[in-house]
C-alpha cells in the first residue's frame, strides 16, 4: 500500500475541534477528579472508622474495573439516575456522561496521590499548628494541603497525561475527540491508515513532551 | 422512562438459541482471560529482555529500550489497537494479508490483534519495573560476580534476575491486574469480551443496571483473588533480610 498524507491539510480544523474536545474532557476530569479525591482522600485519612471504610470502598471499587466499563455504563445509566433524582427527563449527552465517568473514576487515583502527599507530611505540622489554636479544616486548608499538593505536583500531572491518553476511550459512545475526529476525517476521503499515524504521532508528541516537563518539574519541586 | 427492577435476569433466555445471559458472562470471562493470560506472558518476555537492555553497560543497547518504552508509553492504548487491527494488516506481504483478512475468522483476527497490542503496551510498563528491580540491587552483587568470574549474561540469569523478579512482584501485580482491565478495549473491535457482552445483556434484556452490576462484580472478584494469590506468593519467595524495595 502506499501512503499519501496531502489529506491532513484540509482536516486540519476538523481535527482541531476533536483536540479541543479531548482537551475539555481531560481539563475537566482533571480538576473535578482532583476535587473529589482530595475529599475521598481526607476522609480515608479520618479517625472516624465508617467514613474511611467508605473512601476505601469507593478506591478499591473504581481501581478494579476498567475506566472503558465506567464509560459505557455511565452514558446508559445517568440519563435514569437524573431522571430519579429530578423526577423529569434531563438530557445530558455523551459528554456529560463522560465528564462524570472521567471525575469519579480519576478520583479513586488522585485520591491514593493526595493521601500519600498528606501522609507525607511530617507529624510535628499538625501539631505546631494546632498548638497555634487552629481547627482541623484551618490545620488542612492552610497547613498540610499545600505543602502536600506541592510535594504531589509531579504524579498528579503524570495521572492528567494518563488521563490525557484515556480519553480517546469516549470512541465507545461516539463523542468526538480527537482520535474519533481523526478517524472520521479519514475514512471519509479513504485515508484512514495516514490519519491513523498522524492521531499516533500528534498524541505521542504531546504526551511526550509533557513527560518531558514532568521530569523537570519534579527537580525543581522537590521540597 | 420507566425502570424494571429484576436481578433474575441472568437465568432468563436470551432468546438466541437456548442460551441464558449468564452464558454470555461466563463466555466474555473465558475472552478476557484468554486475552489477558497471553498478552501478559508477551509482555513479561519481552518486558524482561527489554529491561535487562536497559541496565546492559552499552549505549546503543540501552538506548533502543528507552525508545521502545517512550514510544508504547505515550501512545493511548486505543490508537495502539487500531494500528494493530487496521493498518499493521494493510503492511503485510499480500499472500499473508489474504490469509488475515479473509481466511481467518473475524474472532480470531480481532483477538491476535489485541493480544500482539496488549502484549507490547504492557511490556513497556514491564520493563520499567524490571529496569527499577535491577537497579533497586545494591551494585556490590554485581561486582561480586564480576570477581567470581561471572560473564554478563551469567551475572543477569543467576545473580540479578532472579533478585529483582522477587522484589517486584508487587508492581508487577498491579500492571497483572491492568492487562484484565485493559483487555476490555478488545469489545472496540467486536471482540465479545466480558464488556462486549455486558453491553449486549443490557441491550437485549434492557436491565442496563444489573447487566453492569454483574461485570462490576467480576472484575472486582477477579482482582481481589489474584491480588491475594499474588500476595501470597510474594511471601513464599520473598528476599530474606531485605525491606521490600520498589513500586508501590
Amino acid at each position: 500500500m502506499e501512503f499519501d498524507f496531502t489529506g491532513i491539510i484540509p482536516a486540519i480544523p476538523g481535527l482541531w475541534n476533536g483536540m479541543v474536545m479531548t482537551l475539555k474532557l481531560m481539563a475537566l476530569g482533571v480538576v473535578g477528579g482532583i476535587i473529589l479525591g482530595t475529599i475521598l482522600a481526607l476522609m480515608r485519612l479520618s479517625h472516624n472508622k465508617l467514613v474511611s471504610n467508605i473512601a476505601g470502598a469507593y478506591v478499591n471499587y473504581f481501581r478494579s474495573i476498567p475506566l472503558l466499563l465506567v464509560i459505557t455504563w455511565f452514558y446508559l445509566a445517568v440519563p435514569f439516575v437524573l431522571r430519579w433524582i429530578t423526577g423529569e427527563d434531563t438530557p445530558i449527552g455523551a459528554f456529560g456522561s463522560c465528564v462524570v465517568a472521567f471525575m469519579m473514576f480519576e478520583a479513586a487515583y488522585f485520591c491514593e496521590i493526595v493521601r500519600a502527599g498528606v501522609q507525607s507530611i511530617p507529624k510535628g505540622q499538625m501539631g505546631a499548628a494546632q498548638a497555634l489554636g487552629m481547627n482541623y479544616g484551618q490545620v488542612m486548608r492552610l497547613i498540610i494541603l499545600p505543602q502536600a499538593f506541592r510535594k504531589m505536583t509531579p504524579l498528579l500531572l503524570q495521572q492528567s497525561i494518563i488521563l490525557f491518553q484515556d480519553t480517546s476511550l469516549v470512541y465507545t459512545v461516539g463523542l468526538v475527540d480527537f482520535l474519533n475526529a481523526s478517524r472520521a476525517n479519514g475514512d471519509i476521503i479513504g485515508r484512514s491508515n495516514e490519519f491513523l499515524i498522524i492521531a499516533g504521532l500528534v498524541y505521542f508528541t504531546i504526551s511526550f513532551a509533557a513527560s518531558l516537563l514532568v521530569k523537570r518539574l519534579q527537580k525543581r519541586f522537590a521540597v | 422512562m420507566n425502570y424494571n427492577w429484576d436481578w433474575g435476569v441472568f437465568f432468563k433466555s436470551t432468546g438466541v438459541g437456548s442460551e441464558i445471559y449468564l452464558d454470555w458472562y461466563v463466555a466474555g470471562l473465558g475472552w478476557t482471560i484468554a486475552i489477558a493470560v497471553v498478552a501478559w506472558i508477551i509482555a513479561l518476555l519481552l518486558g524482561s529482555i527489554l529491561g535487562v537492555m536497559r541496565t546492559v553497560p552499552n549505549r546503543l543497547v540501552s538506548g533502543i529500550a528507552t525508545c521502545y518504552v517512550e514510544l508504547f508509553r505515550n501512545v493511548p492504548l486505543l490508537v495502539q489497537l487500531f494500528i494493530w487491527y487496521f493498518l499493521v494488516p494493510d503492511l503485510l506481504p499480500a499472500d499473508m494479508q489474504e490469509w488475515y483478512k479473509q481466511d481467518l475468522n473475524p474472532t480470531t483476527s480481532a483477538y491476535l490483534s489485541v493480544v500482539v497490542c496488549l502484549g507490547l503496551f504492557t511490556a513497556a510498563r514491564v520493563c520499567e519495573q524490571v529496569r527499577t528491580g535491577i537497579q533497586a540491587l545494591p551494585r556490590g552483587q554485581e561486582s561480586a560476580a564480576r570477581a567470581m568470574g561471572f560473564k554478563l549474561p551469567q551475572i543477569y540469569w543467576n545473580v540479578l534476575l532472579p533478585q529483582a523478579y522477587r522484589i517486584i512482584i508487587p508492581p508487577l501485580t498491579s500492571e497483572f491486574l491492568n492487562v484484565f482491565k485493559n483487555s476490555s478495549v478488545a469489545s472496540l473491535i467486536g471482540l465479545m469480551e466480558l464488556l462486549a457482552q455486558t453491553k449486549q445483556t443490557a441491550e437485549f434484556s434492557a436491565n442496563l443496571f444489573e447487566a453492569f452490576t454483574l461485570a462490576t462484580l467480576i472484575y472486582f472478584t477477579l482482582n481481589m483473588s489474584l491480588m491475594l494469590l499474588m500476595r501470597m506468593v510474594e511471601k513464599k519467595v520473598a528476599v530474606p533480610g531485605l525491606i521490600s524495595v520498589g513500586g508501590k
